[in-house]
């Protein structure tokens, strides 16, 4: 897995640029992931990406955007509007995750 | 006598019963199967009745046909499973109690999950053929189908047996183009993922072959309604798909016997570990087939594969002793491609479908991410190797675990990373 250098300091990434190593992630670094993917942080925001990393901790995987909307509170239409397109990708990406299973 | 009971009689709880029951001595273990009513569908064949090909008499049998002397088979639905107490409930009040439980209750289509799906148009200009009775509606439909805009659509993963809809599509495409109407028909393949299919490599492989056929691609299409009156499919994020004719997989979910035992996630699966099946809460709960949470395709081939693994370390189990097989994720599936040529694709939890040849390196029979028509009739005699050997519970001639042997890594161009997309 490649190494990249992320808001000053050195974090492990896959191929697509999604962090592989839960405890490389930090609130400065989701504003900087964020950026990169054109979105800007806003309280909605964080709380999405705040129960996708304590989710995260419990279950020992990424929530998908049905379980955002189910125990996160979150209406997967809300998710398309915070996060254009793509919200379960981008949704992971920022909070420092793997992309949600459903994908096999 | 200890007790062995397992709810559902699809593919792996047929399977898994007949398995055991040539292990565990009948002096010693009673085994139990219960499913709701007595017919056992060869769901595979399900996509090819709409067109015709199959008829009817094909894809259904009694399931007691299946289920070898020493098991009882009771049919009744299950209300709930007390796993505190070891109980299992039926509706009607009987009662089973059980030493180890397996839960094999699979997955079903739930059309009721999205607005307007299963509302004024539904077998109307709105189908599915994930079950019998969708499949047939559907044939009736096709005989007389004018033409206009056919939409494929998969409203959210995961989905049983997730090339099926792609199977749907080429085989509709070859349907229109034999019936010479394929100039007037329009197709488009609606889905919420990020292309044709999951993986890198397969996916480029299967949009090429839409591309080729003519047939649009709609990705990262997460429907919220349909719209009856308009017929379109309507996103979350307000992107419009019309219709004349959907065909559409609708939201799949376990039984909700699951959830109200509260042993089901969001979509009603059980969670358990992905190498054993064991459920992380109860030790004598197991989950195989469609029923469980593991991240594999949800497909009879991974049923299959799963039950060597499952046979080992029950068998273990029940002596005492620790659990040493894990489960690798092996799938195995032909995608049917249409005027009499199938693909096959072979992967597990890490490694994706890539090209080459399977089972043998080099003279295959089978070729893997290629159209030919050896695959094609792997696919056509792969029904008569379900009721004579996968249900009886008898050895394929293949390995449960994948092997890379025959595989090629033609090094695909890199993903490209997120960021440089929108």
């Amino acid at each position: 897995m490649p190494i990249t250098m992320l808001n000053g300091k050195d974090v492990h990434v896959n191929d697509e640029g999604f962090l592989t190593e839960f405890d490389d992630w930090d609130e400065g670094l989701a504003a900087v992931l964020a950026e990169q993917i054109g979105i800007d942080l806003t309280d909605a925001h964080w709380k999405v990406i705040r129960f996708l990393r304590e989710d995260y901790r419990a279950q020992g995987e990424t929530a998908t955007t049905r379980r955002v909307h189910t125990v996160g509170g979150v209406p997967v239409k809300e998710q398309f509007a915070l996060f254009p397109k793509k919200p379960g990708k981008k949704m992971s990406y920022i909070a420092g995750l793997p992309k949600p299973h459903g994908c096999v | 006598m200890q007790r062995l009971l397992v709810l559902g009689a699809g593919t792996a709880g047929t399977m898994v019963v007949n398995r055991l029951r040539s292990k565990l001595p009948v002096s010693e273990w009673t085994i139990t199967v219960v499913d709701a009513d007595d017919t056992h569908y060869y769901q595979p064949g399900f996509l090819f009745l709409p067109f015709g090909a199959y008829r009817p008499e094909q894809v259904v049998r009694p399931r007691r046909q299946s289920i070898k002397a020493g098991i009882e088979l009771v049919t009744a639905e299950v209300d709930r499973v007390d796993p505190t107490a070891d109980r299992v409930q039926l509706v009607g009040g009987r009662v089973l109690e059980y030493d180890y439980l397996v839960i094999a209750t699979g997955t079903s289509p739930r059309p009721d999950q999205t607005p307007g799906m299963a509302e004024a148009l539904w077998h109307e200009s709105i189908h599915e053929f994930y079950t019998y009775e969708g499949a047939m509606a559907l044939r009736e439909k096709l005989r007389t189908w004018p033409g206009g805009r056919l939409v494929v659509h998969v409203t959210e993963m995961p989905i049983k047996c997730p090339v099926a809809p792609l199977e749907f599509t080429f085989l509709a495409d070859a349907f229109f183009r034999e019936n010479g109407l394929r100039d007037r028909v329009d197709i488009t393949y609606v889905t919420p993922l990020e292309g044709a299919f999951t993986k890198p490599v397969s996916s480029a492989h299967l949009g090429d072959m839409l591309n080729k056929r003519g047939i649009g691609l709609e990705p990262d299409f997460v429907v919220e309604r349909i719209d009856t009156d308009t017929s379109a499919l309507v996103s979350y994020d307000e992107r419009e798909v019309p219709f004349d004719l959907l065909v559409t997989v609708p939201v799949n979910m376990g039984a909700d016997f699951v959830a109200r035992s509260g042993l089901g996630d969001d979509l009603n699966y059980v969670h358990v570990d992905k190498q054993t099946f064991q459920s992380e809460k109860f030790d004598n709960i197991f989950a195989l087939g469609d029923a469980s949470d593991i991240p594999a395709s949800k497909a009879g081939s991974v049923a299959h594969f799963a039950m060597d693994v499952f046979e080992r370390n029950f068998l273990s189990l029940v002596r005492g002793e620790p659990m040493r097989a894990e489960f690798d994720g092996h799938a195995n599936c032909f995608i049917e491609s249409g005027r009499g040529k199938g693909m096959l694709i072979d992967f597990n939890y890490v490694t994706e479908p890539l090209p080459g040849t399977y089972p043998l390196p080099t003279v295959g029979p089978f070729s893997l991410l290629r159209e030919t028509r050896v695959n094609h009739w792997g696919k056509l005699f792969f029904r008569w190797i379900y009721w004579n050997v996968l249900l009886p519970g008898r050895q394929l001639p293949v390995p449960a675990r994948m092997s890379m042997a025959g595989k090629r890594h033609d090094a695909p161009a890199a993903p490209t990373p997120i960021a440089a997309k929108d």
